[in-house]
């Protein structure tokens, strides 16, 4: 008597949580859906993409916007490839867990493992107090870029070591015993086999960047910004001006995900089809860098089966 | 290949420096965050005091009597945060379940990167999507709901922090050896009851470590409750009334032009500051949990 309610409940129960399952699922495409349907008048209008905000819905675009997250993300990349990277590779592939650097390196990991928690908000408090207000950089390109790379960084070091710590350790001894220094390793072995894995992690933690709001509006990134940063580039050798990069990191910017914000906040309804159309954009852009980085990591495996 | 074993040693020495700087620099950011939440705070804390920030009933920075009493702020975060973990941890657990016992590796395979795509979605379209569809479906169902509440932007969160209560319950309950399980079928038990007198309880710190970090995220999630739960700090347990997080006050502050130590560029800080202390607390917890999985087996 009880076998049977026992092995009833073993076929209940997979349908059960299938259900649930499906109700993800469902929510997830009903908010693409809705999004989609919502913006499509914005979406298939190409002068969306070139114009700039406007107080009028009917001509307002998203130009300075994704030209500004363009921008912001660059930086971002940028500073994650000269710290968060090397910092993963530092503690995995040069700790030496003794004596007082063992000790710094235990301090950079709870640090780091601490950080990945922290709401992202906070950082855009760090940003404002530290990079806007006692650094004088001022709401700018270049604290955007800053502050979404410390964002990026927890996610940066982790993937970063899950890469090198996939290699085997013979790779490392035959280097060393042919007389490799442990910069010829990494150079020469280390960072070729692992760089897949690295790259998996960058754009993993670039998807999560781009779509982030809260703490560029914290550091007071504006959302009406009716004209781009200037461009450093000339027609003359060497085709690029130092000094203008420098105007470029200093420009005020808006983003999409803060075009967006603004739009969803005006009482007139119109400005809701582009803040859809927008939010549709940024949707597409997060879903094709993930599956970028899911096609990566798929790759990686198959290409070195240790 | 010319180069002499000394400049092969320099190379090395200096690289290994580069690599230690950079993960040297990253303590700076903990520090930045440190002196920043708390030397702001400091100031704050001069023109008011402690003991109105933490027993005043009212938030009201923007009025001409001013008052910063944080409840309102806290009580809004924390509703909202147990909104969103009420809808999530049954769904997470079934899901879990479903997967980690019945489902196929196929199954799997497909199910775990479209539940963690949940958190890549961009948070400001999530606040879009809270305001401009659930809400308006929610008024139809519930009666007296306004146009800004906490109870659709909790419910979205619930799915938004469905990674963690899902996918690391998965995670934990995948952890539990087979043959614990094998033990459990040989003696007549259905996999439902193995999953529920077995797998769950061995695995319940990850489990419950999970939930812990979804509701992190929830108390820390700016824009959905920015842009869908209002911006009026309202210290009620009514889910249908519009509310003010403590985010959603950061945010709605940083949008105005904010004079370098003003008192509102302060009060910024000072939420802050006990938005950091709440998220550490929920945190250690989660990974004090965590290390205990491992001593089990």
């Amino acid at each position: 008597m009880n076998k049977k309610l026992n092995s009833r409940s073993d076929i209940l129960f997979p349908i059960l949580g299938f259900l649930a399952f499906l109700i993800v699922i469902s929510f997830m495409l009903t908010l693409i859906i809705d999004v989609f349907i919502d913006g499509f008048e914005k979406i298939k209008d190409p002068s969306f993409y070139t114009s700039y905000p406007s107080r009028f819905p009917s001509q307002a675009g998203i130009l300075s916007g994704w030209i500004g997250t363009l921008l912001v993300m660059a930086g971002a990349i940028f500073w994650s490839l000269l710290i968060g990277i090397p910092a993963g590779i530092y503690l995995e592939e040069y700790a030496t867990k003794r004596g007082i650097f063992g000790k710094i390196e235990t301090i950079i990991e709870l640090n780091i493992n601490n950080l990945a928690a922290v709401p992202a908000i906070i950082y855009g408090l760090l940003a404002l107090g530290i990079f806007v207000y006692r650094f004088k950089f001022g709401e700018s390109i270049l604290t955007a870029g800053l502050t979404l790379s410390i964002l990026m960084l927890p996610v940066i070091v982790v993937n970063t070591r899950e890469a090198i710590r996939r290699i085997p350790r013979d790779i490392r001894e035959g280097a060393y015993a042919v007389g490799a220094t442990k910069w010829d390793t990494v150079r020469d072995h280390i960072l070729p086999y692992s760089l897949g894995g690295i790259l998996t992690g960058l754009i993993i933690a670039a998807s999560r960047a781009i779509g982030e709001t809260a703490p560029l509006v914290t550091i007071g990134a504006l959302t009406f910004i009716a004209f781009l940063p200037p461009s450093p580039f000339t027609s003359e050798f060497p085709f690029i001006a130092p000094d203008k990069i420098w105007e470029v990191l200093m420009s005020p910017f808006t983003v999409l995900p803060i075009q967006i914000f603004n739009w969803v906040s005006r009482p007139q309804a119109a400005f809701q089809i582009n803040a859809a159309a927008a939010g549709f954009v940024l949707l597409i852009l997060t879903v094709l860098m993930n599956a970028l980085a899911y096609y990566f990591r798929q790759k990686v495996r198959r290409k070195y089966i240790w | 290949m010319f180069s002499s074993v000394a400049h092969k040693k320099f190379l090395d020495k200096l690289m290994l420096a580069v690599f230690f700087t950079a993960g040297f620099i990253t303590i700076f950011i903990t520090i930045g965050i440190v002196y920043v939440l708390l030397s702001d705070s400091i100031e704050f804390f001069k023109e008011v005091s402690i003991k109105e920030f933490l027993t005043e009933k009212e938030w009201t920075p923007v009025f001409a009597t001013k008052k910063f009493g944080i409840w309102p702020l806290v009580a809004g975060t924390f509703m909202i945060a147990a909104i969103a973990v009420a809808v999530s941890i049954p769904l997470g657990l079934l899901i879990a379940i479903y997967l980690s016992e019945y489902a196929s590796v196929r199954v799997k395979e497909i199910a775990k990167p479209i539940i963690e795509f949940l958190e890549a979605i961009p948070t400001v379209v999530y606040g879009y999507f809270t305001l401009l569809f659930v809400t308006p479906i929610l008024q139809k169902i519930v009666p007296d709901l306004e146009a800004f509440n906490s109870l659709a932007p909790g419910i979205v969160l619930g799915f938004m922090i469905l990674p963690y209560t899902a996918s690391m319950a998965e995670d934990a309950m995948k952890g539990v050896p087979q043959r614990i399980r094998e033990a459990s079928y040989a003696l007549g038990a259905t996999k439902l009851r193995t999953a529920v007198t077995i797998v769950i309880p061995a695995a319940v710190s990850g489990i419950v470590a999970g939930f812990i970090l979804g509701a992190s995220r929830a108390i820390g999630e700016t824009m959905v409750v920015a842009i869908a739960a209002g911006m009026y700090p309202n210290l009620t347990l009514d889910p249908r009334e519009p509310i003010q997080t403590m985010t959603g006050y950061i945010v709605q502050v940083a949008l105005g032009d904010l004079p370098f130590g003003s008192i509102e560029y302060l009060s910024i800080f000072a939420v802050g500051l006990a938005l950091f202390v709440i998220a550490f607390v929920f945190n250690s917890i989660a990974l004090w949990l965590r290390s205990r999985i491992r001593e089990v087996y």
